[in-house]
């Protein structure tokens, strides 16, 4: 059995300083079901998914020389709820490069793009969950939700876990960064559970003369209190 | 120690060369695309053709959406499914993804196969995960078929929605079109709100 979202740690469907929502939030109350092998299973995908460079944004785009920008290395463990690894699970990340410019079509910021930098990569956690990612930090950029509205800078990832219900799209924020008190969705998630999206500097995975690293763990959905009858 | 969940963010307007980059055409290799089934897939073929419309009726071009599904005999490709009596198709993984932004009127086409009932109770079934710019967390849902009256009227997850609004779930054969072709919108607000679960 997984537990329920927790409604303490997870944002709304409507918040409407984040203006997008107000006509895309489902308005009705969500229906509960029991989980069944529906809910308990989910799809699989293993090392055999990967590419060689999928998980070096540095390397995995390069045209003609090294992408810009500043190296990280952003690195942690996927758990569960009682901090139990979980492993072999695939971790997917996008994001926009140095100078806050994604390479996405629909991307309209006036802002470079980067021949050598794709944005795009994925890996499989280890048996102890670890997973790690070498990257170039993000930049900020603008978007058009209210005015002079930037978002901080942050790395999407997205994962499956062990079940579908375990499924967890989110961002990686970077610490100290002055834009979080301006940014709708940053905020959109209860006061609380707001640091548990942003990455921790990290001197022991920062690599001398290479690369800063930021740790980050990312806690899934885990086994539900009291289980609940089919 | 416990720890608390990780909360969720939007998907943003920008997770196409990141989730479903071959199907727009940018250079990463994408883990899964609509196309779900090959020569080899055991079971009957099926197309599920839909949209995805806004609270203002708009098509929203930004979407993602997620299908996870079992197999023809109601086997899923995962090892909670253990049941030996339902026949394992080892090269159908079950799981599709596709975005909404590369077709003019922004449709989600998935080719699969019927899956079976996953425990005789439950009627034949696909499991939706609903992602896109402007909502903080995917919304779950669930695709029955407009055929499947009688398995439909036992099943126990369509019984708990409200008679008004079970019609929702239920992907419509399209017989004007060739092949065997389901028609499923997914509305996000409004009269026709798309039942989305708490799981
Ligand atoms: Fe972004």
């Amino acid at each position: 059995m997984s537990a329920n979202r927790d409604w303490d740690s997870q944002p709304p469907f409507i918040h409407p300083d984040y203006k997008s929502t107000q006509l895309r939030g489902p308005t009705k109350p969500l229906v509960p079901i029991a989980q069944s092998l529906s809910e308990l299973t989910g799809p699989v995908y293993g090392h055999d998914t990967l590419g060689d460079l999928d998980a070096d944004l540095t390397r995995n785009a390069r045209v003609n020389g090294e992408p810009l920008g500043e190296r990280i290395i952003v690195a942690g463990r996927v758990v569960d709820e009682d901090d139990r690894p979980i492993p072999h699970t695939l971790v997917e990340i996008w994001q926009c490069n140095a100078a806050g410019r994604y390479v996405h079509e629909v991307d309209q910021h006036e802002a470079p793009l980067d021949p050598n930098f794709l944005g795009a990569g994925r890996c499989v956690t280890d048996e102890n969950g670890r997973y790690e990612f070498r990257s170039i930090k993000p930049g900020a950029y603008p978007w058009r939700n209210h005015h002079n509205a930037w978002r901080p800078n942050h790395i999407h990832l997205s994962l499956f876990g062990a079940s579908f219900v375990s499924r967890l799209v989110t961002q990686l924020y970077f610490p100290g960064d002055p834009l979080f008190e301006f940014d709708p969705i940053f905020n959109g998630v209860p006061e609380g559970a707001r640091d548990r999206m942003v990455a921790q500097f990290d001197l022991g995975l920062t690599e001398p003369e290479f690369a800063l690293g930021y740790n980050f763990d990312i806690v899934l959905r885990g086994p539900r209190a009291t289980p609940m009858e089919d | 120690m416990k720890r608390g969940q990780t909360p969720s963010q939007t998907v943003g307007p920008f997770f196409a060369y990141g989730l479903v980059p071959e199907q727009y055409n940018y250079s990463f290799t994408s883990i899964a695309d609509g196309q779900m089934v090959d020569d080899t897939t055991e079971g009957q073929r099926i197309r599920i053709l839909g949209h995805v419309y806004d609270g203002a009726g708009d098509l929203v071009p930004d979407a993602i959406i997620e299908i996870w599904q079992a197999n023809s005999h109601g086997r899923y490709n995962h090892p909670a499914d253990s049941r030996k009596d339902n026949l394992l198709d080892p090269d159908f993984k079950g799981f599709g993804r596709m975005g909404t932004g590369t077709t003019p009127d922004n449709r989600f086409v998935f080719d699969t196969i019927k899956p079976g009932s996953v425990d005789g109770a439950q009627a034949p079934h696909l499991n939706v995960v609903v992602l896109m710019r402007g909502i903080l967390l995917h919304a779950y849902t669930r695709i029955y078929f407009s055929d499947e009256g009688e398995a439909n009227a036992a099943d126990a997850v369509l019984s708990s929605v409200p008679d008004e609004r079970r019609e929702t779930l239920i992907a419509r054969r399209d017989v004007e079109l060739p092949g065997r072709v389901y028609r499923f919108d997914i509305h996000m607000q409004g009269d026709r709100e798309t039942v989305f679960f708490d799981v």
